[in-house]
């Protein structure tokens, strides 16, 4: 009986031992899932993309892609703006990102630098793709150390969205090219009607859709030429973001800070409950995506101070250097790249794609709205502020500025306060 | 017990007597491979502790010495983090609303103890369902009870701040205002917390003899004075114990503020727990090792609460 135990507490033990070792292996296995595509067999692909707007159109394209590439499937994985960062960069540190994923300016010589893009010299020369197909400034901001790591998608351009019937109510003539900021100040504190929970405009506290398009009119700069001093503290400067801290501090023409982080800025301006909204080249598909909205919003030229410059952001599509399927990856890359994907893209009204000429399809796609008047900014377009690690000073930026609109501090207090961090971080860089 | 017995033996019974001697060895045998048993049983369980629990706390120890680089590597800092932990006025914020957070946590401790005696009456209509509504909070998903809190507590189209302005209260914008945004955090977190702590304490009370309100009954106590005067009593182990789980389930509070605060929120520093901070530190600034240095700081904050807890029930705590 004795042994009938033993032996049995044996297997028992060989098999609790076994089960271990199992449970090893299937971590182990973890790491290195996937097979090496670069074989020929099916393959998925993942696409990491930001935007929830904009996956209509990227699924046409990627059915596109997929009739002409049957052994590749792509999967689209949106991760909200925020997010989409933090997580991006925790999987390339774990070895796992998506194979293909957007890239801005504002992140992208961080992660060349890092090694987590794919330098894509070779296979553009392989496939010969004439990279004079795209828009100079996006072609050249995607390159590092001589490298090319990004294929162009899009240029950013950026207009004032308003609101028509609001204007006609408040027996104002709609904004046009003529308008300063001046005029924006006096019909957003004319549109505002406190007692129907109407507001003049929408100023939420942000640099891309906010002071990166008021400071380079006002003359000031955010990063000096040479990407060593912050131009944060110039008068000019000051100037671009003391409009936007007035039209909620002094006017009360835009919701406070508090209110727009409950509810989306844009959300109320697509809901009639602000009249006028700067905003983006890709922001009509979401606009028009509202009824209300679409009947009722048609956009102007970007007011304009001393000057009609501003920066200007653009995408691209990067692919993941430690990809298992790096061929794979790269017919994709190619194709997003491709006349025909930026007609996709054009048409539907996503963005402006960055694929020269391309820009009248985008004007077309909605007659509703004078798009135009969006893409005519674009030579006013200048390089967005960006060095190696941007994202250190630019959130800081956005963590000091929210200050001032609270009114917890001034505008030249707050500025000389991100000065101060941003030169420090600059300088922690030359490092 | 078999320990106890072993030893005894040998003072009882004089060595060399066959029978005991065998029946000892095979005793110490079989006692022997029960140990093998129970090894062979808690092996999955210990691996997936070492491997999953254990293994991580000696890794956040040593990455709290170390400095990261851009993706992935890192380099030895020594106490470089440490130290700046010492300075930093964010960790110090966080710790407070972390304090401010749990206290207000533990309101839900005496809350959910009146509804468990309020549950537990005798001969009440509808029982099952308010014991299911209670408890319905704790099996749901953390995420929907903080969007739907999120769009309860909303400044301009939120249903707390509609009734409030029946009563012609002007309700602040509860989540994106520093000053209200980590009570709005708590005041979510007590309601989510009464259900499970009011199953411990409905349990407990269930386990007092009913002789004891007989008696209390015959001696002209009203329901009032039979609640303070032995279900508070009799339930105090109970009540130790939802103690000690709220405060170190509310020193770790993170989803809460992920969900309905997030980042650039004007109130992110009055409201973000320590947890957060961890979570931001780590994953959305990168700086592993300066966040294993605050997840030791956490770690260590957990260990004098709980312990100070456990010394402390000495005088309140009473075991029938």
């Amino acid at each position: 009986m004795t042994k009938t135990t033993r032996s049995r507490i044996a297997s028992w033990r060989g098999g609790a031992l076994l089960l271990c070792l199992c449970a090893l292996v299937g971590l182990a296995g973890c790491g290195s899932s996937g097979n090496n595509g670069s074989s020929g067999g099916k393959v998925t692909l993942s696409y990491a993309v930001w935007d929830q707007p904009q996956v209509p159109a990227t699924k046409r394209i990627i059915s596109e892609f997929h009739r002409s590439h049957p052994n590749i499937d792509v999967q689209v994985q949106v991760t909200p703006w925020d997010d989409y960062w933090t997580k991006l960069r925790t999987a390339a540190t774990g070895g796992s990102a998506p194979d293909v994923f957007w890239m801005t300016l504002a992140y992208f010589k961080y992660y060349a630098k890092g090694g987590a893009l794919m330098p894509l010299d070779s296979q553009i020369d392989a496939s010969h793709v004439d990279m004079s197909n795209y828009v100079p400034a996006i072609r050249s901001a995607y390159r590092f150390d001589g490298k090319t790591y990004g294929m162009p998608r899009d240029v950013n351009s950026f207009g004032l969205f308003y609101n028509k019937k609001l204007f006609k109510q408040a027996g104002l003539s709609a904004p046009d090219g003529s308008w300063t900021w001046a005029d924006v100040t006096a019909a957003a504190r004319k549109l505002t009607d406190k007692s129907r929970g109407v507001y003049g405009i929408v100023a939420p506290e942000v640099d891309e859709l906010g002071w990166y398009l008021t400071i380079p009119q006002a003359g000031g700069y955010v990063l000096s030429p040479d990407g060593k001093q912050s131009g944060y503290d110039q008068a000019a400067s000051v100037k671009g973001i003391q409009f936007w801290v007035d039209l909620v501090n002094k006017y009360h023409a835009s919701p406070s800070l508090q209110q727009m982080t409950d509810t989306d800025p844009l959300s109320m301006f697509t809901s009639g409950k602000a009249a006028m909204y700067y905003g983006g080249s890709w922001d009509p598909v979401a606009i028009s995506a509202v009824p209300y909205a679409k009947a009722n919003v048609d956009v102007a030229p970007l007011p304009h101070d001393a000057t009609r410059l501003f920066y200007s952001n653009g995408l691209a599509n990067t692919i993941y250097a430690r990809t298992k399927h790096p061929k794979e990856a790269w017919e994709f890359t190619k194709f997003l790249a491709s006349k025909r994907a930026a007609d996709i893209n054009a048409t539907t009204g996503t963005v402006i794609p960055a694929y020269k000429g391309e820009a009248d399809n985008y004007v077309r796609s909605m007659p509703w709205m004078h798009l135009q008047r969006i893409v005519d900014q674009l030579p006013n377009a200048r390089p967005f502020p960006s060095t190696i690690d941007t994202s250190v000073w630019r959130d800081n930026a956005t963590k000091e500025f929210a200050k001032a609109w609270t009114g917890q501090e001034t505008v030249p207090a707050a500025a000389a306060n991100v000065t101060k961090q941003m030169n420090a971080a600059l300088a922690d860089e030359g490092k | 017990m078999s320990v106890s017995l072993d030893k005894s033996e040998p003072a009882t019974v004089s060595p060399g007597y066959g029978p005991t001697r065998t029946r000892r060895a095979r005793r110490t045998r079989v006692h022997r491979g029960e140990g093998w048993w129970a090894l062979a049983m808690l092996v999955p369980t210990l691996v997936g502790l070492g491997v999953f629990s254990l293994w991580p706390i000696f890794q956040t120890l040593y990455y709290s010495f170390t400095t990261w680089g851009a993706f992935g590597g890192h380099v030895w800092s020594g106490l470089a983090n440490y130290r700046s932990l010492l300075s930093d006025s964010e960790l110090l914020q966080s710790l407070l609303n972390t304090f401010i957070f749990t206290a207000v946590t533990l309101t839900s401790v005496p809350l959910a103890i009146v509804v468990a005696a309020l549950l537990n009456r005798p001969g009440m209509r509808g029982l099952a369902v308010y014991r299911t509504l209670y408890f319905l909070p704790v099996v749901t998903l953390p995420a929907s009870v903080a969007l739907m809190w999120k769009l309860l507590l909303s400044g301009d189209y939120g249903i707390v701040n509609w009734l409030l302005s029946l009563v012609h209260v002007n309700g602040p914008y509860w989540l994106s205002n520093p000053g209200t945004a980590i009570y709005a955090l708590a005041a979510v977190s007590v309601w989510s917390s009464i259900g499970f702590n009011m199953v411990i304490l409905l349990a407990g009370i269930q386990t007092i003899p009913r002789d004891y309100y007989e008696a209390a009954e015959l001696d002209g106590a009203g329901k009032v004075r039979q609640f303070v005067s032995i279900t508070v009593p009799l339930l105090t182990p109970s009540i130790f114990f939802v103690t000690v789980i709220t405060v170190i389930n509310s020193l770790q509070a993170f989803d809460l503020v992920y969900l309905m605060v997030g980042v650039n929120n004007p109130a992110l520093d009055h409201s973000q727990t320590i947890v957060y901070l961890f979570y931001k530190t780590g994953f959305i600034d990168h700086n592993g090792g300066y966040a294993a240095a605050i997840a030791f700081v956490l770690m260590v904050a957990i260990l004098v609460f709980t312990t100070v807890q456990f010394r402390l029930q000495k005088r309140w705590v009473h075991y029938v």
